[in-house]
């Protein structure tokens, strides 16, 4: 049975759509886990999934309970990571701030991948005039510093995980836009997209239909690796105050509220820190892996 | 070479440039010299472009924000007359347009208005705590090229090794690690705990104000004013925020060389050096190193420009008077006009510093020419 789904998933001529997908999932699949740091970088971004949604089962107290007799507790049996200044459990606080680091990093690649998508493969298809201004915009966006730009931003439309959201996608987006701008010029004058043109097909059903599914995997490559870098500028917007607001579980904000007792209290900003450094260098292993997989050619050779 | 993905997204604003001068300079390509002139006019429009875009950025949130600029001058009681007077005294009565070219020349002329919190004018604040932050980020970079470049070809000669693999892992990490978390970590152990650097601030408080500031560059000028205690003392200071900074730049251009080395070390002349018995030291540094050299340098400015904006985030933990620090005090006010100067100045020195290094590339690189 299993050897039988196995052949059926590495036929060369599969006979239908469904089985020629999974196929490609079984092999890339199959290629990451020969690769030892992909591996640890999916099995980390599983338990950051996983962490997120059981939290309420890992978390061994109440994320915002308030306790003032229990505050500044050093790591012990009964607090993992100790406890804060207002005597909340360090360790429930992580496990919960699990769930605000996936919202935004997931609000965050829906909302500058798609538009970078977009952009940059109108802008590619067509050429021209459209293609010289879209991309005069996009190259300032990318020759401004990002973090910079968030804070501005953040700055002008308010502090809040939707503001931090909306700035980091507007810093995000010009990336993506390049990638699909050159991946679309190297498909445009192949002959199958001529094909598809001649049997009348308009410009929106080639872009839309033929086009950007090819600029996926490069795409999905690109925004995993990216992962890393949204997850500091978000941690870096609630450490300066300007992302979630307390009482959420942020880990930057958590950080920041550690300040005061580094000298004493190490445990209270160390903890969360260790949490964002884990799960950044997983989606950097994963990215990494990915690339190999999908997208050798822009990767290493070696 | 790992990460390669994200360390792109920096270069691709300079090929994007680079593809317009060169098309401009290949379509006319007759002498030298026009070519050249050519480039450097196309060169400065791209810049002055770029520059356009970053004050059309900077108006437009400037535009956003919910504070009513007029209500900030004027007070929110006063009577009518009185805020439209002031509103046509700003001259937020005219159309949208008019408005961002009075905003282009009062930058032009060096007007950013008034810092709410200071009291002062946001260009002289600017001025006057730039030159901490451009303290801070060369003494990084410095510690960045000297660590990094050699961990970068060494990882390359030794691949695969343990080294190598260690060397990789720094160089993600560089990618994982927030750097305020580092600088606060750093505060603990080596201040606090070891007692192998000075805290937070550039100098001990006794010291404060006594160096008269000539260039603003505190190392500079306690040795102008001959107070080598003071000098000492500054680095003393200086040396954990910049080692923070140093990390990152570091981690950055070890991965960088690493990846430009094994490029170069599978090329077949190096073969050919191997073959004809040159020592293996001679074939790293003197075949493979020396045509990376050109591709370093723009990694190097590029990291130099990043630092820069890094500071922002770790001055606040050492209370370093940088424009970093300027700028948060300044967002947690809602001081409008002081953040979208800081932003303006920071903006700016980031394009000039990445588009100079674009240009070194071209003039030293024979193949880019």
């Amino acid at each position: 049975m299993a050897a039988s789904l196995r052949a059926w998933l590495v036929d060369d001529s599969p006979s239908s759509r469904l089985q020629a997908r999974l196929g490609r999932a079984w092999r890339i699949a199959g290629a990451l886990s020969r690769n030892p740091l992909a591996v640890v970088g999916t099995v980390i971004i599983l338990a950051l999934v996983l962490t997120a949604i059981f939290a309420p089962l890992l978390a061994t107290h109440d994320p915002l309970k308030q306790d003032l007799t229990q505050r500044l507790l050093a790591p012990s049996a009964a607090n993992w990571m100790g406890t804060d200044e207002l005597g909340r459990d360090i360790w429930s606080r992580v496990v919960y701030g699990a769930r605000i680091t996936l919202v935004i990093v997931t609000m965050v690649a829906v909302l500058a991948a798609p538009a970078g998508l977009i952009i940059g493969a109108l802008a590619g298809y067509f050429g021209g005039w459209p293609d010289r201004i879209l991309m005069g915009i996009t190259d300032i966006f990318l020759s401004l510093p990002k973090l910079i730009l968030a804070l501005a931003l953040v700055a002008a439309l308010g502090p809040g995980i939707e503001n931090a959201v909306i700035a980091i996608a507007i810093t995000t987006w010009p990336g993506y836009a390049r990638i699909a701008r050159a991946e679309t010029l190297t498909f445009k004058n192949s002959e199958f997209i001529s094909a598809i043109r001649l049997q009348g097909a308009s410009s929106l059903r080639v872009v839309l239909g033929h086009v950007l599914p090819l600029c996926t995997s490069s795409m999905i490559v690109r925004v995993t690796l990216d992962m890393a870098g949204i997850i500091l500028t978000a941690a870096g917007l609630g450490f300066i105050g300007l992302g979630a607001q307390p009482p959420l579980p942020e880990w930057g904000a958590m950080i920041a509220r550690g300040r005061s007792f580094i000298l004493d209290q190490w445990w209270v900003a160390t903890m969360p820190g260790f949490a964002i450094i884990v799960v950044s260098l997983g989606f950097c292993f994963l990215g990494d892996g990915l690339r190999d997989v999908l997208d050798p050619k822009s990767g290493e050779q070696h | 070479m790992q990460g390669t993905g994200k360390t792109s997204v920096a270069f691709e604003p300079d090929t994007a440039a680079g593809a317009v001068l060169a098309g401009t300079a290949k379509a006319v390509g007759s002498g030298r010299h026009k070519r050249f002139l050519l480039g450097l006019a196309g060169f400065i429009f791209t810049l002055a472009f770029t520059f356009l875009g970053l004050l059309a950025i900077t108006f437009f949130i400037g535009r956003v924000v919910p504070i009513d600029p007029v209500l900030a001058v004027v007070g929110d009681r006063a009577p009518k007359a009185v805020y439209e007077a002031a509103r046509i005294e700003l001259g937020l009565d005219k159309p949208l347009i008019v408005q961002f070219f009075n905003y282009i020349g009062s930058v032009l002329r060096g007007d950013l208005g008034m810092s709410v919190s200071t009291g002062k004018l946001v260009a002289d604040d600017l001025k006057r705590v730039f030159p901490a932050t451009l303290e801070m980020a060369t003494i990084g970079i410095i510690i960045g090229v000297l660590l990094g470049v050699p961990m970068g070809v060494y990882a390359a000669s030794r691949q695969g090794s343990l080294v190598d693999q260690a060397i990789r892992v720094v160089g993600l990490l560089g990618y994982a690690v927030p750097a305020f978390w580092l600088g606060l970590v750093g505060l603990a152990l080596f201040y606090a705990q070891l007692k192998w650097v000075g805290g937070p601030g550039r100098v001990d408080i006794f010291y404060d104000g006594l160096v008269q500031p000539v260039t603003g560059l505190i190392l500079i000028d306690s040795l102008i004013a001959g107070e080598r205690d003071i000098f000492f003392n500054a680095l003393w200071h200086l040396a954990l925020p910049a080692s923070v900074l140093g990390f990152f730049s570091l981690a950055y251009i070890a991965r960088m060389t690493r990846s430009f080395m094994l490029d170069q070390m599978a090329q077949e002349y190096v073969t050919t050096a191997r073959v004809k018995g040159v020592p293996e030291r001679l074939v790293i540094w003197r075949h493979a190193f020396r045509p990376i050299l050109v591709p370093l340098i723009t990694v190097i400015g590029l990291s130099y420009a990043g630092l820069l904006e890094g500071s922002v985030m770790i001055e606040t933990i050492f209370s370093w008077p940088g424009i970093g620090n300027y700028l948060t005090t300044a967002l947690l006010n809602a001081d409008m006009n002081a953040v979208l100067g800081a932003t303006l100045v920071i903006g700016a020195v980031f394009i000039g510093i990445n588009k100079l290094s674009d240009v070194l590339y071209r003039v030293l690189d024979p193949r880019a020419r």
